[in-house]
């Protein structure tokens, strides 16, 4: 089969790959050890598999592995500075935003492009731009605040209350 | 609760950090030397029996390893469920098989050294099919003449194959024929349930190879680690021992991993190929190769006197379980069993054919039957309470469960079997109908009847619902725990969590009890050859039938702690305590010693470890209630319903992480708002799926989620551990019943049919008469 050599930065680190021409951003990252990048529809409708092109949240089932040609592309396991974690990161921790986890690493990713470009989001802003990843777990509620949290805005739209029963045990 | 210092606490995830930082803990994220691909040839026809089949030319192209008919395997009739044995559910399916019962069912299988070839293998099987006459509509399953879609012999525990009926079940308590006598109200209508997909985001994936022993490892997102190794056993014809199945972390199950999709074939194509091998699902044969809610044709029928006293209920269901009965009767069962008593009617009756139709099968789902009854349950009783003139509120306040109440369905009704009655021992459900009215304004926005002449109504609705925690008298589990040099403790559980967070519930049962810090339990869940036995996470029963034996392996734990530490401080057990990593005197003196210390002490001078495990079970499986009041706006010029607020107050017991809970309920409400709006699984004429993929089947997704009110109302359930009961299966239930019965308020039509499209509320709108009013409302006797 016919290979071609992908120059491309991942997470930072210059990386010299031997691809075909047909592969998908996706299977490379995963053949390659970024298990972070998740498999979830492969047609580009669920949003697992996001990863940040150039800052850009782009569905890496959707792209050809050829078109990150000297690219610098972001993957979950590149966010956390060593052992601190990228405060969107900490905040899906402190607002049990990731239920399975497995939409989490496209979820955070989605954040980071957002709070990269608009620091101060709305929470319109939050769900308009994380609109692309699907999640079956959470309702979306928790990945929000958390959002809203990292980038120290208020959350709206869900309430919640805690109380003990009262008269029944 | 006083003093508690783990449980209740809103710790975050013990498994979080690898989950937010992309560490490879999915079955997936491993490669492996050798690794083959392996791929499933899916019928294309409902109903069709396989006349001829070459697997010469795929077995010849280069890079396969095996291709299997169902010539090449054993031929073992089963239930793919994942239930304790044994299985109530018939045994009719084979892992490969000469008649095919449904578009999706499995024709062969192929193992090669890439997807490619191995889609390409698929397309060389030649395959000469004798394409049988389908039953694709459930109403017809029954009628003479049928096709008949179970023929094969030796299939066992079939309610009735000549008739394509898998399970059938009728129960009654009381008389409902006096019971309706006695009423001064009697009605009865009817409603249909659709086919609603699990969609997990990570579909479901096996790895199989084998060990330096030859013994057959699975790793495998599964709901129930036990029962696949059970009937993988059973299925290849091996030993238990030989199979070791791990369950790596789990990307969302909801019931669907509970069923044994591709462990058996991918164990068989490595056994044949004797190299590793990985199948997964694309997320379109995820659709319709593996399970989703049984549809169900319901009708309910309810007697009340004039002052709104509910005396007789009764419903009669027709469901169809597809091509396969796997959960057939269970599911069904709890149509009954856990939804008619939600009313302390004396007489009930509950009666139901389970039919065999050639279509993707349908399984254990979250809320298992429970979504339907309530459905039906729910909007009838809203019906009931407006003819009478009552608010829906007050006839709840009246006629629901209460606490002290034995609920006999349940005993008549177990899984598959006679059950065990169910007391209610704990009950938080006035409150929480309290509660979720105020959140939602319930006295006023029921008052202002909505009117005016713009084409966006709003209007209110409410439904309450319960379930169960474990199945009574079936689920137990087991756990066991060591203690490390350095204080901290192994925490070994069969329990599977499925990404909803068990582990980190039974890491804090263990810490408080053993009075640590949580950092100081180290989990291991799910792997059969390092952790004792558990049925597995279905049932809503972890966190009170797991989480009850880690309760009482911890307790046995922190007795031997406690000796050594008597032995230490030269005091007597009872006037020992421990918390925060350390025991200490209860006296005034106040003497100390660390679990690190008390640890070194027994491994090095007491020479042993401490360490022990348990198991549990319960004879009771107490109901945890859910309120759901919902706040829509319809749009009667489209037809389209807008959810403006949704409020969901659930009575778990205690919460273990109120956190997690939470987003327990948020998960269930999306997915229950899924089931009442927008999700259906299509099926043409010929049960080919229409609509196997995410732009086409509409699940809620960021900006379609409304204003959510989360409200937990805790109680303290004495068979629980630390008074919890369950929460991820019962919020699911309400929605759909909630918002047809807003619906109502809003505009004056009556939904009976889910998904509620925009099309069916035009329609109903368009009708001359509202729809409530086209049949009898109500017909006094
Ligand atoms: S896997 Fe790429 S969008 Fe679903
Ligand atoms: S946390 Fe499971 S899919 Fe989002």
């Amino acid at each position: 089969m016919k290979t071609m050599e992908l120059r491309v930065t991942v997470n930072g680190q210059p990386r010299k790959w031997s691809i075909g021409p047909g592969d998908l951003l996706l299977d490379v990252l995963r053949r390659e050890g970024f298990f972070g990048v998740k498999r979830g529809c492969e047609k580009g409708e669920c949003g697992s598999c996001t990863v940040l092109v150039d800052g850009r949240a782009v569905n890496s089932c959707l792209m050809f592995a050829a078109k990150v040609q000297g690219c610098e592309v972001l993957t979950i396991e590149g966010l956390a500075d060593g052992d601190r974690l990228d405060p969107i990161q900490g905040a899906f921790l402190d607002h049990g935003a990731a239920q399975c986890g497995f939409c989490t690493p496209g979820m955070i990713l989605a954040a980071k492009w957002l709070l990269d470009k608009n620091p101060h989001p709305s929470e319109d802003e939050v769900r308009e731009a994380m609109a692309g990843v699907l999640c079956r777990c959470t309702g979306y509620i928790k990945p929000v605040e958390a959002v809203l949290a990292a980038a120290k805005q208020p959350a709206k739209r869900a309430t919640r209350k805690r109380e003990p029963a009262g008269v029944a045990r | 609760m006083t003093g508690r210092k783990v449980v209740g606490v809103n710790v975050r995830k013990v498994e979080g950090h690898k989950l937010v930082t992309g560490a490879p803990a999915f079955t997936d994220d491993i490669e492996m030397q050798g690794m083959l691909y392996g791929k499933i040839l899916p019928s294309p026809h409902a109903h069709a029996r396989i006349k001829r089949i070459d697997t010469r030319k795929a077995k010849a192209l280069a890079g396969v390893h095996a291709v299997l008919t169902y010539k090449d395997v054993p031929r073992v009739p089963h239930t793919t469920a994942g239930q304790a044995w044994p299985e109530p559910s018939p045994y009719d399916t084979y892992l490969l098989d000469s008649k095919v019962r449904f578009v999706g069912d499995r024709v062969a299988a192929v193992a090669a050294e890439s997807r490619a070839i191995a889609e390409k293998a698929l397309r060389l099987i030649e395959v000469d099919y004798e394409v049988l006459p389908a039953v694709i509509d459930m109403e017809l399953a029954m009628a003479p003449g049928a096709a008949v879609i179970h023929d094969e012999p030796d299939s066992t525990k079939i309610y009735d194959r000549s008739h394509n009926i898998a399970g059938y079940i009728l129960r009654e308590i009381g008389s409902v024929e006096q019971g309706f006598r006695e009423s001064d109200f009697v009605v009865e209508r009817e409603f249909r349930t659709h086919r609603q997909q699990h969609t997990p985001l990570e579909p479901h994936i096996t790895i199989c190879w084998l060990d330096p022993n030859g013994r057959l490892v699975i790793r495998t997102s599964s709901q129930v680690p036990y029962h696949t190794r059970r009937q993988v056993g059973q299925i290849l014809q091996i030993p238990v021992s030989s199979i070791h199945v791990i369950k790596p972390r789990m990307g969302g199950g909801f019931g669907g991993k509970q069923e044994m999709l591709l462990e058996d074939i991918c164990g068989a194509l490595t056994l044949a190929s004797r190299r590793p091998v990985k199948m997964e699902f694309t997320r379109e044969e995820e659709f319709y190769m593996a399970r989703s809610r049984h549809p169900q044709r319901l009708r309910m029928k309810m007697g009340v006197k004039r002052d709104g006293t509910v005396l007789a209920s009764q419903l009669t269901v027709l469901a169809t379980t597809g091509a396969y009965g796997s959960h057939s009767t269970t599911v069904q069962g709890n149509t009954g069993s856990k939804v008619l008593p939600l009313y302390r009617a004396p007489h009930m009756r509950f009666e139901c054919h389970v039919v065999y139709t050639n279509a993707p099968v349908a399984g254990a789902f979250r809320g298992y039957g429970c979504p339907q009854g309530f459905f039906a349950q729910e909007t009838l009783v809203d019906e009931i309470a407006c003819e009478l003139g009552m608010d829906p509120l007050d006839f709840h306040r009246m006629n629901v469960i209460r606490l002290g109440d034995t609920d006999l369905l349940s005993a008549q009704l177990g899984e598959g079997k006679e059950g065990l009655p169910r007391v209610v021992r704990s009950c938080g459900l006035p409150q929480c109908m309290e509660s979720a009215a105020r959140a939602i304004g319930w006295a006023q926005k029921r008052k202002k009847f909505p009117s005016g002449h713009s084409h966006l109504r709003r209007g209110v609705g409410m439904a309450c619902t319960m379930q169960g925690s474990g199945i009574a008298g079936v689920d137990w589990a087991s756990a066991f725990l060591k203690m490390n040099e350095d204080g901290s403790f192994y925490l070994q559980v069969g329990a599977s969590d499925v990404g909803a967070g068990a582990d980190t519930v039974l890491s804090q049962i263990a810490a408080e009890t053993l009075g640590v810090t949580l950092d100081k339990v180290i989990i291991t869940s799910g792997d059969t050859d390092i952790t004792p036995f558990d049925v597995g996470a279905y049932a809503s029963s972890t966190t009170i039938i797991s989480g009850g034996a880690v309760k009482k392996a911890a307790g046995k734990v922190r007795a031997q702690v406690l000796e050594v530490a008597s032995r230490m401080l030269d005091a007597p057990v009872d006037q020992l305590d421990c918390a925060n990593n350390e025991v200490f005197t209860t006296c005034a003196c106040r003497k100390a010693v660390s679990m690190t210390d008390l640890a070194m002490q027994a491994m090095y001078k007491e020479k042993f470890q401490i360490m022990d495990g348990a198991s549990h079970f319960n004879t009771d499986s107490p109901p945890p209630f859910c309120a759901t009041f919902a706040e829509v706006e319809v749009d009667t010029e489209t037809g389209q319903v807008h959810v403006l607020h949704l409020a969901s107050a659930v009575d778990p017991g205690t919460a273990i992480n109120p956190m997690q809970a939470e987003g327990q309920v948020e998960g269930a409400v999306a997915q229950g708002l899924g089931y009442a709006l927008t999700e259906e699984l299509v099926l043409d004429a010929d049960g080919r799926p229409l609509n196997p993929n995410f732009l086409d089947y509409k699940m809620f997704g960021f900006q379609d989620m409304p204003k959510l009110t989360t409200i937990l109302i805790e109680t303290d359930e004495p068979l629980g551990p630390y008074g919890a009961k369950s929460i991820s299966e019962v919020p699911i239930n309400g929605p759909a019943p909630a918002i047809a019965n807003a619906i109502f308020h809003a505009v004056g039509i009556r939904i009976r049919k889910l998904p509620i499209r925009p099309e069916d509320v035009l329609r109903a709108l368009h009708a001359e008469r509202p729809a409530n009013l086209d049949e009898e409302a109500m017909f006094a006797l």
